[in-house]
């Protein structure tokens, strides 16, 4: 195979970039022929030589053409690219709203690999197998440097950065095997820092989830990281410390203790754990140690997902 | 100021005979001694100074370039090894935007027209030119030293926290390199504005001045607001780096978007740097070639202020899938489309400046023709990455790499390079062979178009740059582009040859080889070290060039 154009399309966002970008190539092109025509007609008209006549007063020539053309070649250009300016912001909010029932799938990057986890445990390197069909939105970080995770074949790219998630969703409607790469650079072997994404039919997909099945899912192992690392000492149901209750919390308004309030998402779970003094939530004491350097970003995904699980429920966990 | 001018005027010997030719007074003849050159205060030498030294740096540039694109003939890193290559791409980065194209047209041919164009005798402040002088050199070589014993593989870009707390290369010593340079731009851009403001001839208003030192005004307007942060952002970058203080990095509980942000913020307003002064360049050269009046010279001259002072505000087009917000960058799109306006007008104009001309095909011509072509298409591609949807497809591929080349090297190398023809009889007081230069100047639109429009398709089909090793399908377009890099190498070297060649055989240059307009072609070829004999006095407008009368062949002048 040899790649001369746009990759195969395969999300839904792929074919709506891809009308866009043939829209602004053809007017772009357009354009572009016009101003070459132009100039080669005047070179060859206006050479050294040639009989065209020419004015004899050149300044007010010029000064006559500008009054009628300047305006009118401002003010198109300007309106050209006002419109695809909005186009392509209309898009670029489209790729930054995942919808609600997006399926969630966690990557951590690193120097140089790719490491994903699925809702049910599933881990993968360097691979993604997705159902074809089904929104899915990533969560991203990276435990060292900046990577981006970019699917040509999805007219996508997200940079995944250390220390936060981004997020990035896309759904697959093709089914096939298609390029993963890491587009920031990133050190020694960033162009090795790549893989698949297989994108499966939907019943294909499910057993491939079942065969791979290797543990328990993520909610469940976070479940016992937060006994692990300690966590249900204080935020328990038997704490005698007073520290708030992580149930029912995930999607809600938090009011902090400086007077505003902040949406208890991914990166607000992240870094109460890591920052604990940050956003110390209104009417708690900040006596929560910090974590960093003591958990691993996939040990927080997980610890993320149960508090997640915990969403609908009020009862303190055990 | 004024001792300083008094100095170079006292050692100016023999100014009756400045004006003949071959007058022995030319400030190129005014002091043989190696002395004389690395220790002159005169604007002229202190050009050539830096045309020398930004050649050198372009040619140790071109090397790492060739070993890049020899590289990527094949999908396997055949060639050199990763870390070798991920130091090649950042040595060829880093000597040709700060070692060559900053410097390039503002401290040479800027440095050499600027008092000439406007009837001065100097810069305004002709020490602090050699000092800047002396910093480019030094902080350069310094780095390019560093790169060469050991390297750095950081990228030109020193993202954070990979240049911070990961990379284990020579980074400080770049970093110190590149701030020292910083300085010379600086002292050069602030030398220009004091001698715009101050140093113009009686009769040389802000309207009458030809639009290459409108360009080199706002360049050096934007050379002493921006490259102060760049500074900073290097000396926080060193900060974190030796003394592992948090403010890039998260595990230390900084933010690497930060550094994205400062960065760019230089190096956005840095891409006009480059090219403003070569749209100024342009300008003289196509009226002179058509033989007419820049058309729309005041809206030429607003449309360069318009582009310094707006591209300020678009530095987070390079962040549109960063993590940075997506209001703020839908408001850096909106901002980057609106630049794109007074350069569409300007190229629109230099379009309408052939309207009744009666064009002369020389070297420079050619030369500022192709400029257009190349800045027409890297400034359109520019829209497609201005466009978010689009951006997110094609930034960090193949098509950015294409983009700014076409801006920064197929636009502003060609600009230079027409510049150096146009001026050279003026340089150096000799002609060269039009014939070798035009073709070296299509054998360069040529080459560069084979060079790099196949990277254009490459970016497309979603080949990421910085890229040691990629996919075979890429093959193809690889190496097409490898193999433009020959045709594009031969437009580089050519003009060593016959432009060298002329130093010593080329015939002796007259005052006004081309017919054009403007101060500097009114003294001798080459001029005398005090520029004029008598303070000249502008009475008219620029580019009073007439086309009906003015039926010369300027290509004479090279028989």
């Amino acid at each position: 195979m040899i790649a001369l154009g746009l990759p195969p399309e395969a999300s839904t966002i792929a074919p709506r970039v891809d009308l866009l970008l043939y829209v602004v190539t053809a007017v772009t092109g357009i354009v572009a022929v016009a101003i070459f025509a132009t100039m080669i007609f005047f070179g060859i008209r206006y050479r050294a030589g040639s009989r065209a006549p020419r004015a004899k007063d050149i300044p007010a020539l010029q000064a006559r053409a500008r009054r009628r053309v300047e305006t009118a070649w401002t003010l198109i250009p300007l309106a050209l690219f006002i419109a695809s300016f909005t186009w392509a912001a209309r898009l670029y909010i489209v790729r930054g709203t995942p919808p609600a029932n997006a399926i969630e799938l966690f990557v951590v990057a690193k120097q140089w690999m790719w490491k994903l986890q699925h809702p049910g445990g599933q881990r993968e390197i360097d691979e993604m197998h997705i159902p074809r069909g089904q929104p899915i939105k990533l969560v991203m970080t990276s435990q060292d440097v900046i990577h981006s995770f970019f699917v040509p074949a999805f007219r996508l790219k997200q940079d995944v950065l250390p220390g936060r998630y981004t997020e990035m969703w896309f759904t697959a409607t093709k089914t096939g095997r298609f390029h993963l790469f890491c587009a920031e650079y990133c050190g020694t072997d960033h162009a090795r820092m790549g893989g698949d994404v297989i994108v499966m039919e939907p019943a294909e997909f499910a057993r491939w989830m079942n065969a791979h099945r290797g543990g328990e899912d993520m909610a469940t192992r976070g479940a016992d990281l937060f006994r692990h690392y300690g966590c249900s000492g204080c935020h328990g149901a038997n704490a005698s410390v007073h520290a708030p209750n992580l149930a029912g919390l995930f999607g809600k308004p938090v009011p902090l203790s400086n007077g505003t309030t902040v949406v208890a998402d991914e990166r607000y779970v992240r870094d109460s754990i890591l920052l604990p003094e940050r956003e110390v939530a209104a009417g708690y004491a900040p006596i929560m140690p910090s974590f960093a350097g003591q958990i691993s970003e996939d040990d927080i995904i997980d610890l993320i997902a149960y508090i997640k699980s915990l969403a609908d429920t009020k009862e303190r966990p055990k | 100021m004024s001792t300083a001018i008094d100095g170079i005027g006292a050692r100016i010997p023999g100014s009756r005979d400045a004006r003949r030719a071959d007058a022995p007074s030319s400030y190129l003849t005014d002091g043989l001694s190696i002395g004389s050159w690395l220790g002159t205060h005169d604007h002229k030498r202190i050009a050539i100074l830096y045309a020398i030294t930004i050649t050198a740096f372009f040619f140790i540039g071109g090397a790492a370039a060739t070993l890049i694109r020899l590289e990527l003939a094949t999908p396997a890193g055949d060639l050199v090894k990763a870390e070798t290559y991920n130091k090649l791409f950042t040595m060829h980065g880093v000597i040709m935007v700060w070692f060559f194209l900053i410097p390039s047209i503002p401290a040479t041919l800027g440095n050499f027209l600027v008092p000439l164009m406007i009837g001065a005798r100097d810069l305004a402040f002709p020490r602090l030119n050699l000092t800047s002088f002396y910093l480019y050199a030094g902080g350069a070589t310094f780095t390019v030293a560093a790169m060469i014993a050991g390297g750095v593989d950081t990228g030109w870009t020193f993202y954070a926290p990979f240049s911070t707390l990961f990379s284990n290369t020579h980074v400080l010593y770049v970093l110190a390199g590149v701030f020292v340079v910083g300085f010379s731009s600086i002292l050069t851009g602030l030398n220009i504005i004091v001698t715009v403001h101050k140093m113009r001839a009686p009769g040389m208003t802000w309207f009458r001045l030809p639009l290459f030192v409108w360009a080199q005004y706002a360049t050096s307007a934007i050379l002493v607001l921006a490259t102060p942060v760049l500074a900073m952002t290097l000396l926080l970058l060193t900060v974190e780096r030796v003394f592992g203080i948090g403010i890039f990095d998260p595990a230390l509980g900084g933010d690497p978007l930060l550094f994205q942000h400062l960065f760019w913020f230089y190096s956005h307003p840095a891409v006009y740097i480059m090219v403003l002064p070569a749209m100024g360049l342009v300008s003289e050269l196509v009226a002179n070639g058509a033989r007419n009046p820049v058309f729309g010279y005041k809206t030429m001259a607003f449309a360069i202020i318009a582009i310094a002072v707006i591209g300020f505000l678009v530095w987070g087009h390079h962040m549109f899938v960063s993590g940075q917000s997506m209001y703020a960058g839908i408001v850096f799109s909106f901002m980057s489309f609106l630049v794109a306006v007074p350069s569409a007008i300007k190229v629109f104009n230099w379009t309408a400046t052939l309207w009744h001309g009666r064009i002369v095909y020389t070297a420079p011509m050619l030369y500022a023709l192709g400029f257009v072509g190349l800045f027409t298409i890297g400034g359109m591609t520019g829209l497609f990455l201005a466009a978010l949807a689009l951006d997110v497809h094609l930034t960090d591929t193949y098509f950015v790499i294409a983009h700014f080349h076409y801006i920064m090297v197929g636009g502003t190398v060609s600009a230079y390079l027409g510049g150096i023809h146009f001026w050279w009889p003026k340089i150096t007081g000799r002609m060269y062979s039009d014939r070798w230069a035009r073709f070296a100047a299509v054998l360069l639109f040529v080459g560069f178009n084979f060079t790099f429009f196949p990277q254009y398709l490459l970016g497309i089909a979603g080949m990421p740059r910085r890229y040691h090793e990629y996919p075979p399908e890429f093959q193809t377009l690889n190496v097409l582009s490898s193999a433009g890099a020959v045709v594009l190498a031969l437009g580089y070297l050519l003009p060593l040859l016959y432009l060298g060649w002329s130093l010593f055989r080329g015939a002796r240059a007259p005052a006004n080889p081309w017919h054009a307009t403007g101060l500097e072609w009114q003294t001798t070829s080459p001029p005398p070290t005090h520029n004029f004999a008598s303070t000249p006095v502008v009475t008219g407008p620029p580019y009073a060039y007439v086309p009906m009368r003015d039926v010369v062949d300027a290509r004479e002048g090279t028989q």
